[in-house]
């Protein structure tokens, strides 16, 4: 569905097969796991079996002495690092925490937190040798969720954090809230006073986790020339090698990241965990060496998403919202950094609020540190907000879309961030939504309901680099250094080949190491291809101008009497003198030699995500079993570059959302144990579990961008949580207020209204 | 070094034989030691698929079936289900139909797809989706995947 006019394009809007393609479906790409190198040693990490403990002793003598070990590392082997923030694309951290994290120092935070590191000529002596790491604990009380971490007399994670308050101050006594913030706008208090309707809840959610099917890997070689080169599956290679440099105290042109297939990432594959373990183990056994981790591990020992605490209050007159006070806690995990302040910024983007009073804090607690997934934050807290929307157009009689429509954001609506939306698809992505096969249809039958939210996220711009090599024969090779986590490859060929005005085949696109291209941020933010687009764009516009001198050369005329257009070179009054792309490539050596394009942006004009989702079930009052009987998804998307991929971000989000909603949750004993940490209890969609999920793309053109591409990947797992509980409400009467919407708490919550 | 034990077996038509621990799963044999690394590792413990392999014509997850198993056994993996250059069906439509987006599940999906087609060529939605049950993905949603299973499914050269 196009929303707008859009140029005629050849290429974006086609739906070619990726160039990575036939090595993926003949099992012959290279993900991290993969590779083989030349004396190459295999490891495996030793992890705390206690949420929270000291760390008093570590004696690795009886492992190193085992046959077969070729190297034990500790914390003791990193060096010393300042607290320096490092921006890792999505979430920063200090160096200081990551190298904590990366190996415990003085406290294990967390049980499965990596406390040593062993190489060994192969992975089961790995195995058995770091059971042979004799490390003295002495125990202390986990804090395992947000409420109790808040307490005045909770145990402190960190003894000498303070809480960073509203006003940039430092709290007098430590604490477990590693920050609270405020925004705060207009008169909450009055609006209450003269509003029609109020409406007031609090909602929990649990912490879970991107659940990518390729767990972690990381394999390093570092040579005695101080160089290191490392292969790895994650979301950005210049990330991991600036993280690097800070934790091994490493020059950064010394370090290589080669970036390997990845296999999913969803924000969880930005940070490092094993690559500088693998490092060390490298340095110290002079052979390369190679950690991978099992699904347990990911689960515990890597960045899930926060779970937290929320509270929301929002008021409404006639017809329109006219306060909103909400309060955030979110898990950070270990280490201070969860997404709450993405929450916070999000929740509400969709709609005018005048005024209103957000509090976010990040709070500290005995878990995995969190890391980014899929937009971030704005899932939990718009799980809050969409509902109390829900329950606002229930009370006052509207249609849950049109209260929606009626309240929306629009080009120059103010965030409460101040910030005001440039043009926008918020109000096109309910009308869509409206107008769907799926909402005009009627609902019907017993326990049956139908729930409708809506969700917004940023996108990110941030850094791209990319090079185009002209070949004599007419193809181009595309130089990049995005991750390709989805189809990246062929949506930045599509760009290419649209902006020369050839073939897509003619395009082929190659991601390269740390050492090969210019820096690129992470494949996150739903950046891609967006950003590198627009970085492709770029160098797609200077072989042009190269070229179109070029022909000038050949012709003996000025430049200005060459035109660029439709794949060639033509005069502009002489229809003699034309030469197409590859007339004029196979020129290079006469024309000035070989032809490259370059194209360098900072993208400061990412274009918002808006998507609108409907949603029916079914629930089983016996067996608690919530059906997802029909899902459609409407979402601005700006320009769909490849429509399929497109189609396949919105409804692999909703699914992840589907399962969010529904089932997943880390599930903790009261020693801070996951009693969950397999794909057998951390209960993941199937295809059983799932109908076809009906998507409509709609396209607002992003103005901040060539061809009008706006972020894509992240928005759609938004919206599910709360239209999912927006449907069972509708089916069973009940609100549920708290996450997973599992078959045991439904049978529970309904049990205990009869 | 535990004894190693001598393993003969037909892999992708191929007959070749190996060494291998007691304790190696035969998705470890195939990716360490025969350098097969199309099956993938997801969790290790039979609950995600992505190490499906075809073993007497039958779906396992290579990561619970040791390798002294293989033993006079027909093993297919994901490098023996296209013809030469020729891509299987499945692998087209999965290509056509852009069922992939990060590609680790893929191989097998491909696999375990490709059992479910051999004996049952006309397998329906409900059917696909059952079968399919076994093998996780999370970046599709699925969707796709199911239609490039019915795709496949309706193209001659599977039933024939």
């Amino acid at each position: 569905m196009t929303t707008t006019e859009k140029p005629d394009y050849k290429v974006i809007g086609t739906r070619p097969i990726r160039p990575d393609g036939v090595e993926k479906v003949t099992g012959k790409a290279l993900y991290g796991a993969d590779i083989h190198l030349p004396d190459l040693v295999q490891g495996a990490v030793l992890r705390s079996p206690h949420a929270h403990a000291r760390i008093l002793s570590i004696d690795t003598s009886a492992a190193e002495a085992m046959p077969g070990v070729l190297a034990v590392v500790t914390h003791s082997d990193l060096p010393v690092v300042a607290d320096k923030v490092l921006d890792m694309g999505e979430g920063a951290s200090t160096a200081s925490d990551m190298s904590k994290n990366v190996l415990a120092a003085d406290k294990a935070l967390y049980r499965g937190h990596a406390v040593a590191g062993v190489a060994a000529t192969n992975v089961h002596d790995a195995l058995t040798a770091i059971e042979a790491i004799k490390v003295e604990y002495e125990v202390l009380p986990p804090v395992l969720n947000v409420q109790d971490a808040m307490r005045d007399d909770a145990p402190l994670l960190d003894e000498s954090r303070h809480s960073k308050t509203p006003t940039g101050e430092e709290s007098e006594n430590a604490s477990n809230v590693a920050a609270h913030n405020r925004f705060e706008g207009g008169d909450v208090e009055a609006a209450y006073a003269e509003a029609d309707v109020v409406v007031e809840r609090e909602f929990d959610t649990k912490m879970v986790h991107q659940g990518y099917i390729e767990p972690h890997n990381g394999t390093a070689n570092w040579n005695s020339d101080g160089t290191l080169t490392v292969w790895t599956s994650t979301q950005g290679a210049f990330a991991v090698r600036g993280a690097l440099a800070e934790l091994l105290q490493l020059p950064v042109s010394r370090i290589r990241v080669i970036p390997m297939e990845i296999g999913g990432g969803f924000g969880g594959k930005i940070g490092v965990y094993l690559e500088p373990v693998a490092a060390l183990l490298s340095r110290k056994c002079g052979r390369p060496v190679q950690l991978t981790m099992d699904r347990t591990d990911v689960f515990q020992a890597t960045g899930p998403t926060s779970g937290g605490h929320m509270k929301g209050k929002i008021a409404v007159k006639d017809g329109k919202i006219t306060a909103a006070e909400v309060s955030l806690a979110f898990e950070a995990g270990a280490f201070p950094g969860s997404p709450v302040m993405a929450g916070a910024m999000c929740m509400l983007s969709p709609y005018e609020v005048e005024n209103f009073k957000v509090d976010a804090y990040d709070v500290v607690v005995n878990k995995p540190k969190v890391a980014a997934y899929r937009a971030p934050g704005a899932p939990n807290a718009s799980f809050c907000v969409e509902q109390l929307i829900d329950e606002l157009a229930r009370e006052t009689g509207a249609d849950p879309l049109q209260f929606r429509l009626d309240n929306s954001a629009h080009e120059g609506t103010r965030m409460i961030t101040g910030v005001a939306h440039p043009r926008i698809g918020q109000e096109e992505t309910v009308q869509a939504a409206q107008a769907s096969d799926h909402y005009q249809s009627p609902i019907e039958g017993p326990n049956r309901g139908r729930g409708v939210a809506g969700g917004f996220w940023f996108n990110a711009g941030m850094q791209s680099s990319v090079v185009a090599s002209v070949n004599p024969d007419g193809t181009v090779n595309l130089i990049e250094g995005s991750t390709d986590i989805g189809g990246t490859r062929a949506s930045l060929a599509m760009q290419l080949a649209e902006t020369l005005g050839i073939e897509y085949d003619s395009v082929r696109p190659t991601v390269v190491d740390t050492d090969s291209v210019g820096h690129n941020d992470v494949t996150g933010g739903s950046r891609t291809a967006y950003a590198s687009g627009q970085a492709v764009y770029e160098a797609g516009l200077d072989i042009q101008q190269q070229m179109v001198a070029r022909a000038a050369q050949l012709w003996e005329c000025e430049a200005e009497d060459v035109e660029y257009a439709d794949g060639g070179l033509r005069h502009t009054s002489d229809s003699e003198k034309a030469m197409t792309f590859a007339e004029l490539a196979g020129k290079q050596m006469e024309t000035g030699g070989p032809l490259q394009g370059r194209g360098s942006v900072v993208a400061r004009s990412p274009g918002a995500a808006f998507g609108v989702h409907v949603v029916d079930v079914e629930v089983d009052p016996d067996t608690g079993k919530v059906d997802i009987l029909r899902y459609t998804i409407a979402q601005d998307v700006g320009t769909a570059v490849h429509p399929a991929y497109v189609e396949g971000q919105m409804q692999g989000g909703v699914v992840q959302g589907i399962g969010w909603a529904l089932n997943e949750e880390y599930y903790y004993g009261e020693d801070g144990r996951m009693e969950n940490a397999s794909f057998l209890d951390y209960r993941m969609p199937t295809s059983l579990d799932l109908p076809m999920i009906d998507t409509i793309i709609v396209e607002v053109p992003n103005p901040g961008h060539p061809y009008g591409v706006r972020g894509v990947g992240e928005v759609p797992i938004v919206p599910p949580l709360a239209a999912i509980a927006n449907a069972v409400h509708d089916a069973t009467g009940h609100r549920f207020t708290e996450l997973p919407i599992s078959p045991r708490r439904v049978v529970e919550e309904l049990h205990n209204l009869q | 070094m535990p004894r190693r034990t001598h393993i003969q077996t037909t892999l992708n038509g191929e007959e070749i034989d190996f060494l291998c621990e007691p304790r190696q799963s035969l998705l470890e044999v195939l990716r360490d030691e025969l350098g097969l690394t199309g099956t993938k590792e997801g969790c290790n413990n039979g609950n995600c698929g992505a190490c499906s392999v075809l073993m007497d014509g039958r779906v396992v997850n290579s990561c619970c079936v040791l390798g002294v198993e293989a033993e006079g056994a027909e093993v297919v993996t994901i490098e023996g289900v296209a013809d030469g250059d020729t891509l299987h069906p499945l692998q087209q439509c999965f290509l056509e139909e852009a069922a992939l987006q990060c590609g680790v599940c893929t191989p097998g999906f491909i696999v375990a797809a490709k059992a479910l087609l051999d004996s049952e060529p006309d397998a329906d939605e409900g059917r696909v989706r059952h079968w399919l049950a076994g093998n996780l993905c999370r970046c599709t949603g699925y969707d796709k995947i199911v239609r490039a299973v019915l795709k496949a499914s309706e193209m001659e050269e599977v039933s024939a």
